[in-house]
């Protein structure tokens, strides 16, 4: 099935979303789509799926123009897309949020869950995604989450698929499934848009590219012409540069020192087994492991929003294993959150808003009567808006209608313009496109040449291996190994296997 | 270099916040067995005589006499199970000791109450089950909007609208048609509701404010302007009990559940219906996928409005049939504001019954047994205000809700309105 986006134009407000899009769609044929952060790639694929209507312009199936009212017409038409942001009922089985609004009934509307796990099953073994059907979403990791997804719509029996970002939360291992179950797809004809922001990927599954740039096409190529340098061209405009450029890290005094830090889930089992570490002054230390290997609940226990079990945190020489977060905050730590969405930012609030979460309350913007100095809140954080790129037209926009990476660039933004001693970032470019990455990691470096620690957290090895002066490898709630990395040395083998499991590395003794 | 710190840690007692709500629990259990053993001990040899039928009943059986040693075996063991949840963790039976331990310490209560003298506990059963009927029917149309994350305040004005309706159309156009009328009421105030809050996004509180107070206004008018006058237009008659065949016979369970009017049958039939629905069906799917994701629903083809609207309608229509209970089930007449606050109740009762129809059915079991319990213990003289003795299960409701319960999670979106693009 071939599907043409004809002239498309969509406008929110004062943003032009998409410019006069045109754009070819062929079955058995992966199409990669790139694009900087709010170049609107997001926006296309959802009018392609019906969730939004055009302002111009017209969507053809096989040469035939169609009409979408809403998904449910997407869907007819053969459609599916697996949204950026998931799309699923946490409280739901598997089974559940793949046959809702398709589901298989019995006699007075009974719900035929035996036969949804049975076709779910089906699905499973005829594309080997081996997902279990009667868990529920919210058990899942983010992995598994992700191919349920893909399972919503394969079960939609869709011919076109839409893959918004979905290697954006996948580990390195997943990504590898993930592309394995990609290519069976194309292999059995089904037409794929593959969008992300990882040029290795794109290079690696598609059979053609295209970009996006501020709502228009802007260029296409062959992937096997392409590398990766001419790609982030295509998409900034300019040079980017992928190696993280900084000198080699002058470590001071301890900053936060953790001691035997232990921390017990619903159930009574350690996520955090004893974990003790030092983050000094001026280095950056990277958590490197798989994720849900006890990353999230160290982070959280690190800023206060979860309380240990055991252990205890000392920061600057105080403990602070009791502090509240705003105590720890006033200290000079920074966080930036895993999940933006979560603990980030608050959707409905504006930009500005968002901006001044962390310093409201700050003498700097006092005014009398302890209201709060809003015009200085709007330029300051228009001023960050320039620093970090956060591409919008007006610092009065609700956050949540930003594209995901600038929601992103929002927060760090937030989090680093300030007076810090310790910063506490967790994936902290998650879904941000290269020209933001460049910027966001070079302001962490700088971060900690002023003197900060530096706590990075990332699921992406490229990422701790080209940011930290000293590695970290959790598995299974331990720290099970330590690498140096002054200079880049730490070997990406050993610390791939370490993440895996595997005893040994150098700090095993 | 972590061997020392973990060998240090290995020596730390960890304890988790499952023991610390184990602990806590614990510890009101012994504060009730202390109370139980110096407040409500009864002396040795007076007995409390509990009477299961009544002289007509077609089966009789002998009545529950219990000896005033009966407080002292709850509180000791009130006091084991207390002491075993605050000391050693309850693990998987933690919920179970609590709600036993909160049940004996009830019944002993009622020995204490009731020691030296008699009392009618079949009576209060059926008792509790009339009196839990509009509460769990408010109950049952909150679980129905809020599971498509529509904050139902406006549920104490259906209520009232149904009574009003029912006693009207009722002595107007007969009993049955006075039933029919109030339910259309109770689904048109239904969909006002839903027109307000998803087609013109009005902050759901304040729309529901405004029913309450447009219901009352009005109806309240009406009473002392025109029922005043003319009393035949608020005279209707009244829906009899239903003895069904041979289950009516059984004794204690018979008249609690098969001697009753229509109004005690629909609730619980509707409720078994709603829990079906909710749980069993392809609507009830998509009616909770609104509620906690409307996104996701929308992505698949599911009209988020469209449910909406149906689910408020229904809502509003069992208020409508639970509020006629007041005019048609019991008295034929309406009074002003007589559902008197009914309808927050059974929202409390919606929470306390975690949105589930057989939950809310429970949870206004409570209610409507502290209902007639403080009734009965006016009759029996205790030492104690009664105003005072009937806070004590509401008391035990928090109690429950707290420690039994723990975190009840209402439907992700609930109070949200949901806005396309
Ligand atoms: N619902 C909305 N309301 C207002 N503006 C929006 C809305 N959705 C998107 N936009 C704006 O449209 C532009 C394109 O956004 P879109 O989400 O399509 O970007 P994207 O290419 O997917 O970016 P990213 O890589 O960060 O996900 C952005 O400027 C964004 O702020
Ligand atoms: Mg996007």
């Amino acid at each position: 099935m071939d599907v043409e986006l004809r002239g498309i134009t969509k406008r929110f407000g004062p943003v032009v979303a998409n410019d006069n899009v045109n754009l070819t769609i062929r079955g058995g044929e992966v199409l990669g789509l790139l694009g900087e952060n709010g170049a609107g790639k997001s926006t296309m694929m959802n009018i392609l799926s019906g969730l939004y209507s055009p302002d111009e312009g017209e969507i053809l199936i096989d040469g035939k123009p169609v009409v979408f009212e809403g998904p449910g017409d997407g869907i007819e038409a053969g459609i599916g897309m697996v949204h950026q942001h998931f799309m699923l009922v946490p409280v739901f089985t598997v089974a559940e949020n793949v046959v809702l609004g398709v589901e298989p009934t019995g006699r007075l509307g009974y719900l035929d869950l035996k036969k949804a796990r049975a076709q779910v099953d089906e699905i499973n073994k005829k594309y080997g995604l081996r997902v279990p059907a009667d868990e529920l979403i919210e058990n899942l990791p983010v992995g598994i989450q992700q191919r349920v997804e893909i399972l919503k719509v394969l079960f939609r029996e869709a011919d076109v698929l839409i893959l918004d970002e979905p290697t954006a939360v996948l580990t390195p291992q997943e990504v590898e499934e993930f592309f394995g179950i990609v290519s069976a797809l194309r292999d059995s004809g089904k037409a794929i848009v593959f969008i992300t922001h990882k040029l290795h990927e794109i290079l690696a599954i598609s059979d053609r590219i295209s970009v996006l740039r501020q709502g228009a096409i802007t260029g296409e190529g062959d992937p096997k012409e392409l590398d990766e340098e001419k790609l982030a061209e295509m998409m900034v405009g300019r040079h980017v540069s992928f190696a993280v450029d900084k000198a080699p890290a002058q470590p001071g005094e301890e900053m936060l020192t953790l001691d035997g830090v232990t921390v017990l889930d619903d159930a009574d089992e350690k996520v955090l087994n004893g974990v003790s570490f030092t983050v000094r002054s001026g280095e950056i230390l990277g958590i490197a492991g798989v994720q849900g290997n006890g990353q999230t609940e160290l982070v959280e226990v690190i800023t206060g929003l979860a309380r240990q079990n055991a252990g205890k945190l000392t920061f600057a020489g105080e403990d602070i294993s009791h502090a509240s977060v705003r105590d720890r905050h006033f200290r000079g730590m920074a966080h930036i959150p895993e999940d933006r969405h979560r603990m980030g930012m608050v959707d409905s609030f504006n930009i500005a808003e968002n901006m001044a979460l962390n310093s409201y309350y700050d003498e700097a913007y006092a005014a009398p009567f302890g209201s709060i100095n809003w015009p200085r809140v709007h330029e300051t954080a228009a001023a960050f808006c320039v620093d970090f790129d956060v591409r919008t037209p007006s610092v009065f926009l609700p956050g949540g209608s930003l594209s995901g990476g600038n929601q992103q660039k929002m927060v760090v933004a937030r989090e680093l313009e300030r007076q810090t001693r310790l910063v506490v970032a967790s994936q902290p470019t998650r879904g941000v496109d290269v020209g933001s990455i460049e910027y966001i990691h070079k302001r962490l470096v700088e971060s900690r040449d002023e003197g900060d620690g530096v706590l990075i957290v990332s699921s992406e090895l490229d990422e701790i291996m080209g940011l930290s002066d000293r590695i970290l490898v959790m598995f299974e709630g331990r720290i099970v190994a330590e690498f140096d990395n002054t200079g880049g040395k730490a070997d990406r083998n050993q610390v791939g296997l370490a993440m895996a499991g595997a005893t040994g590395g150098e700090a095993a003794a | 270099m972590a061997d020392a710190t973990s060998a240090s840690i290995a020596q730390q007692k960890i304890e988790s916040s499952g023991a610390l709500r184990a602990r806590i629990s614990g510890g009101v259990l012994i504060a009730l067995a202390v109370l139980v053993l110096f407040v409500l001990d009864v002396a040795a040899g007076e007995v409390a005589t509990f009477k299961l039928t009544g002289p007509r009943d077609a089966i009789q059986i002998p009545n529950l006499v219990v000896p005033g040693g009966f407080n002292m075996l709850v509180a000791a063991l009130l006091a084991f199970l207390g002491a075993r949840l605050f000391f050693r963790g309850g693990g998987r039976w933690a919920t179970m000791f609590i709600g036993i331990g909160l049940g004996i310490a009830v019944l002993a209560f009622l020995v204490w109450a009731d020691a030296g003298k008699s009392f009618n506990l079949t009576g209060m059963l059926s008792e509790t089950m009339v009196r839990a009927v509009p509460i769990a029917l408010g109950g049952l149309a909150g679980v129905l909007s809020e599971r498509v994350a529509v904050v139902n305040i406006a549920i104490e004005g259906m209520l009232l609208a149904g009574a009003f309706t029912g006693a009207l159309m009722g002595s107007l156009l007969g009993s049955w048609l006075g039933l029919v009328a109030a339910v259309a009421i109770g689904g048109m105030f239904g969909m006002m509701l839903a027109a307000l809050v998803v087609t013109f996004r009005m902050d759901q509180i304040i729309a529901g404010v405004v029913i309450n107070l447009f219901v009352l206004g009005l109806t309240s008018y009406v009473t002392s302007q025109v029922f005043a006058e003319h009393r035949w237009m608020n005279n209707a008659e009244v829906f009899r009990r239903i003895e069904i065949p041979v289950l009516s016979d059984i004794p204690v369970l018979g008249p609690m559940l098969f001697s009753q009017n229509i109004f005690v049958y629909g609730a619980l039939i509707l409720v078994g219906v709603a829990t079906y629905y909710l749980f069993h069906t392809k609507g009830g799917l998509r009616a909770r996928a609104v509620g906690e994701h409307p996104r996701a629903a929308d992505t698949l083809g599911v009209d988020v409005y469209w449910t909406r609207y149906l689910h408020v309608t229904l809502a509003g229509m069992v208020a409508g049939f639970g509020g006629a209970y007041f005019t048609l089930g019991s008295v034929g007449r309406f009074d002003e504001n007589m559902t008197n606050g009914r309808g927050f109740i059974g929202l409390a009762a919606m929470i306390f019954g975690r949105w589930h129809p057989v939950g809310a059915l429970m949870a206004a079991l409570i209610f409507g047994f502290a209902d007639s319990l403080q009734q009965k213990l006016a009759l029996l003289n205790t030492p104690i205000p009664s105003e005072f003795l009937a806070m004590a299960p509401y008391l035990a409701t928090i109690v429950v809700v707290a420690g039994l319960i723990g975190k009840a999670r209402p439907p992700a979106a609930d109070g949200q309105p949901y806005v396309k693009e």
